[in-house]
C-alpha cells in the first residue's frame, strides 16, 4: 500500500506506513514511479519547409540551407536534400539531429544492397512506405522522430512524390510542400499544375524558384540559400547553393 | 604431414606433442581444392583475380561468386569453403557498419583486417568448433594512405601484401607475382597481369571450365571496390588469351 | 524563487562563452573560466577546455555535470580506440562519439559541445554539436550562452586561413565582448592551440583583456 524502501533510505514511520521523503500512494492505486519516464523531445535545431512537385519528366525537390536553432540562424549549411540512389532522391524538414540519424539509417541500407551487388536498387515507393513504417513505429513509442520527409524518384519510368511526418501519415501527390510551404508554395504549384500538367524540367525549375522566393519573403525561419534536387531518366543531380533572387522595389512604393 | 595425427588431431583445442594444431593444418588442406585466388597491389590500387572453378556445365553463370564488397571501400576475395567463407564475408560487413555508425567514418582496412583475424583465430581455440576451412583476402583504397591488402589465413594469422595468391596453382601464381614490378605499376595494368597469371596457372587437364572473376579498388574508382566494367573485363581476358597462345607457340621449342 | 539566494537550489552549470576557430595549421579553442550556480560564481577560474586525446579537445558548455560526464566518457573510449588502432583517432571520429551520446540521451542531457581538434586527414577541424545532438563541421564556431552576443562579431572578423597569432586574437576579442555582455561569462580568458605538434595552453587573465567600448 505505501511505498516500500530500500537499504539506503529511512525506514517507515510505522508498519505498511508512509516513509519519510518518499511519494505517497493512495490505497489501491500502483502507480510505480520507476516506470514513469520522460519521452517525446521537442525539435531543437530545425530546418524548414520542402518544396516537391513532378513534372513531365521526373520530380524536383528543394530545401534552404538553414538549421535554426529558436529564432537564431545558427547553422547556415546543413543540406538537407540527398541522393539515396540512382532512383531515389530525398529531402527532409523538421529537427535535423534526427534527420541526420535517419539519413544514416538509410545510407546504411544502400551500402548493404550495393554489397548484394545483385542487380536489384531500392526503388521510391519501398523506401518511402519504409519510412512510413519507421515513422509510425517511432510515434507508437511515444518517441517520434520529428521530421517530415519527402521522397522523390522514378518507378518503372513513372514520377513517384510522396511525404511521410512525424505521427506516420503519409501520402502521395504531384505536388508536396512541408512547414511554411503548404501553406505559402503549394497553391502557386497547384495553380500552375492545373494550368499545365505536364510542365517541363525549365517550366519546373522556374516554378520552384518563384516558390522559393515568395517563402524566404514570408517565412522567418527561411534563408537564402537552397539546394535543388532533380531525377529524371538521365539520373539525379543535386545543385546548390543557390541564391534566392530577390526584389526589395516594392519599398519604394509605400511612403 | 604424416597421415597419423595419432589422436592428436580430433580437436582444435588440443596440441599435437611437437607443438602443432593438427585442426587448423587440415583446414589449410581445404584451400588446395579451390580454385586460385590472387591479389595485386599497385602504385594507386589493388586487383583481384579469381580463378573460379565450374564444375558442372548446369550451373548457371555468375553463381557462387568469389569476390565480395565488404562496404564501398572494401573487398574481399576467398578461397577454400565457399560455405565457411560467406560467413567471414557476413562477419566483416558486420564490422564495417558497426564502425560506420558509432565512428562516423568508414572503417580503417587495417582495423578490419584485425578485427576479422581475431574472429578467424577464435575458431581455432576451441575443441567444439572447428577453423575456416577458408582464406581471405581483403583490399582497400585511402586517399591519404594509398592502396592496401591483406591476406588471413584459417589460423587467424595475417599478413599485408604487395601480392599474393591462395588455392590451388598457388606456387606457380607466386612465381608469376614475384617477377613483377608491383610497387609502380598502373591499376589499369594490373588487371591485365591478374588475369594473365590466372589463365596462365588454370589447368586445362585437371580443371575443364572456369569462370574469371576480376575486381578493383582504386584512386580511379574514387576509393570504391567493384567488379572491372565490362569493357576492361573483355580487354583483360582477351590479352591474357593472347598471351596463353603466345606461350603455347613458344612452348616446343623450350621442350 | 528568491532573486538573491538562487543558488540554494541552482543547477552547477557553465553559463559559458566558449569557441573553436580553424586557422591556418590546425584550429584555436576559447572559453571564459565562469562557473555559476543561480547567479553565484561557484568557481572564478575554471577550465571548460577539456583533453579528450593529444590532438582532440572539446569546449565544454550547459550541466556542469553532465558535460564532464560526456567528456570523461568519450576520453576513455577514444583513447581506447587508439590503442586498437594504433594511432590517433580522427576528430570526426570524436565528434562521431560525442554525437552519440549527445543524440541518444538528448532527453535527459544539457549539453552543448564544440568539440576540435587536429588529424593528420583533415587537419585542423571544428565539430558544433548543439543540445539536439545534431553535428556540424564548422570553419568558426561559438556556444554557450554568451555567444548570443557576439554572432554579428564572428560573421564580421573571421576569415580562413588566418595565421596563429591573427586566429588567437580573433577569438579572444570574440570571447572578451561576449564576457562583458553576458553575465554569466567571465574571469579570465583560456586558449588551447592545436596543431600537429600537439597542444599549447595560454590564458589572458581579466586584467590584461582587450576592452571595447563600455558606455
Amino acid at each position: 500500500m505505501f511505498n516500500t524502501t530500500d537499504a539506503y533510505s529511512a525506514p517507515p514511520l510505522w508498519k505498511n506506513g508512509p516513509v519519510p521523503g518518499a511519494f505517497y500512494n493512495f490505497p489501491g492505486s500502483n502507480v510505480d514511479k520507476q516506470h514513469i519516464a520522460q519521452h517525446s523531445q521537442a525539435p531543437v535545431t530545425t530546418a524548414t519547409s520542402v518544396i516537391a512537385f513532378t513534372f513531365n519528366s521526373g520530380v524536383i525537390i528543394a530545401g534552404d540551407l538553414l538549421a535554426s536553432y529558436g529564432s537564431l540562424a545558427r547553422f547556415r549549411d546543413c543540406p538537407r536534400i540527398m541522393k539515396v540512389n540512382d532512383n531515389i532522391i530525398f529531402g527532409a524538414g523538421g529537427d535535423y539531429g534526427d534527420f541526420q540519424y535517419v539519413k544514416d539509417l538509410i545510407q546504411q541500407k544502400i551500402i548493404d544492397e550495393e554489397c548484394l551487388d545483385d542487380g536489384f536498387k531500392l526503388k521510391p515507393k519501398s523506401l518511402y512506405c519504409w519510412l512510413t513504417r519507421v515513422m509510425y513505429n517511432r510515434r507508437s513509442r511515444f518517441d517520434p522522430f520529428w521530421n517530415t520527409f519527402v521522397v522523390g524518384g522514378l518507378q518503372e519510368g513513372v514520377p513517384f512524390l510522396g511525404t511521410v511526418d512525424k505521427l506516420g501519415t503519409a501520402y502521395e501527390d504531384k505536388a508536396i510542400c512541408t512547414g511554411y510551404g503548404a501553406h505559402l508554395a503549394l497553391p502557386l504549384i497547384r495553380d500552375a499544375l492545373e494550368k499545365n500538367p505536364l510542365l517541363s524540367e525549365g517550366e519546373a525549375v522556374g516554378l520552384l524558384k518563384k516558390c522559393m522566393e515568395v517563402l524566404y519573403y514570408r517565412d522567418a525561419r527561411s534563408f537564402p540559400k537552397y539546394q535543388v534536387g532533380i531525377i529524371t531518366k538521365d539520373g539525379i543531380k543535386i545543385e546548390g547553393p543557390v541564391d534566392v533572387n530577390q526584389n526589395w522595389q516594392l519599398a519604394h512604393m509605400i511612403n | 604431414m604424416s597421415s597419423i595425427g595419432t589422436g592428436y588431431d580430433l580437436s582444435a583445442s588440443q596440441f599435437s606433442p611437437d607443438g602443432r594444431v593438427f585442426q587448423v593444418e587440415y583446414a589449410v588442406k581445404a584451400l588446395d581444392n579451390s580454385g586460385t585466388v590472387i591479389a595485386l597491389k599497385g602504385k594507386e590500387g589493388v586487383v583481384f583475380a579469381v580463378e573460379k572453378l565450374v564444375t558442372s556445365k548446369l550451373y548457371e553463370p555468375g553463381a557462387n561468386r568469389r569476390i565480395f564488397t565488404i562496404d564501398r571501400h572494401v573487398g574481399m576475395a576467398v578461397c577454400g569453403l565457399i560455405a565457411d567463407a560467406r560467413q567471414i564475408v557476413d562477419i566483416a560487413r558486420r564490422e564495417a557498419a558497426n564502425y560506420r555508425s558509432q565512428y562516423g567514418v568508414p572503417i580503417p582496412l587495417k582495423y578490419l583486417n584485425d578485427r576479422v583475424s581475431m574472429y578467424m583465430h577464435a575458431y581455432t581455440l576451441y575443441s567444439a568448433v572447428r577453423p575456416y576451412g577458408c582464406s581471405v583476402i581483403l583490399s582497400g583504397y585511402d586517399i591519404t594512405d594509398g592502396p592496401a591488402m591483406f591476406l588471413i589465413d584459417p589460423s587467424g594469422v595475417s599478413y599485408g601484401y604487395h601480392g599474393c595468391a591462395v588455392g590451388k596453382a598457388k606456387q606457380a601464381a607466386k612465381t608469376e607475382i614475384e617477377k613483377l614490378k608491383l610497387t609502380d605499376m598502373p591499376t589499369q595494368d594490373l588487371v591485365k597481369e591478374a588475369a594473365k597469371i590466372i589463365y596462365l596457372v588454370h589447368d586445362e587437364l585437371k580443371d575443364k571450365n572456369f569462370e574469371l572473376e576480376l575486381s578493383w579498388v582504386s584512386k580511379e574508382t574514387n576509393g570504391d571496390h567493384q567488379r572491372v566494367p565490362d569493357n576492361v573485363f573483355v580487354e583483360a581476358e582477351k590479352s591474357a588469351k593472347q598471351a596463353m597462345d603466345a606461350e603455347s607457340d613458344s612452348e616446343p621449342e623450350e621442350v | 524563487m528568491d532573486y538573491v539566494n538562487d543558488w540554494m537550489n541552482a543547477a552547477e552549470s557553465t553559463g559559458t562563452s566558449i569557441m573553436a576557430a580553424e586557422f591556418a595549421d590546425g584550429v584555436i579553442i576559447g572559453a571564459d573560466s565562469r562557473t555559476t550556480t543561480g547567479a553565484y560564481i561557484a568557481n572564478r577560474v575554471t577550465d571548460k577546455l577539456t583533453k579528450v586525446t593529444d590532438h582532440i579537445y572539446c569546449c565544454r558548455s550547459g550541466s556542469a555535470a553532465d558535460t564532464q560526464a560526456i567528456a570523461d566518457v568519450v576520453s576513455y573510449h577514444l583513447n581506447f580506440h587508439a590503442m586498437e588502432l594504433g594511432e590517433q583517432p580522427l576528430v570526426e571520429t570524436g565528434a562521431a562519439v560525442f554525437r552519440e551520446l549527445c543524440y541518444n540521451y538528448r532527453d535527459s542531457l544539457m549539453a552543448g559541445i564544440l568539440v576540435a581538434g587536429w588529424d593528420r586527414k583533415k587537419g585542423g577541424q571544428v565539430y558544433s554539436i548543439p543540445i539536439g545532438g545534431m553535428c556540424v563541421r564548422q570553419a568558426v564556431s561559438i556556444g554557450g550562452s554568451g555567444s548570443s552576443y557576439v554572432y554579428g562579431y564572428v560573421d564580421a572578423n573571421y576569415k580562413t586561413g588566418m595565421s596563429k597569432e591573427e586566429c588567437v586574437n580573433f577569438v579572444i576579442n570574440t570571447l572578451s565582448l561576449a564576457m562583458a555582455r553576458d553575465g554569466s561569462s567571465g574571469g579570465v580568458v583560456r586558449i588551447g592551440v592545436i596543431t600537429s605538434e600537439g597542444v599549447e595552453r595560454r590564458v589572458v587573465l581579466g586584467t590584461e583583456l582587450p576592452k571595447f567600448y563600455e558606455g
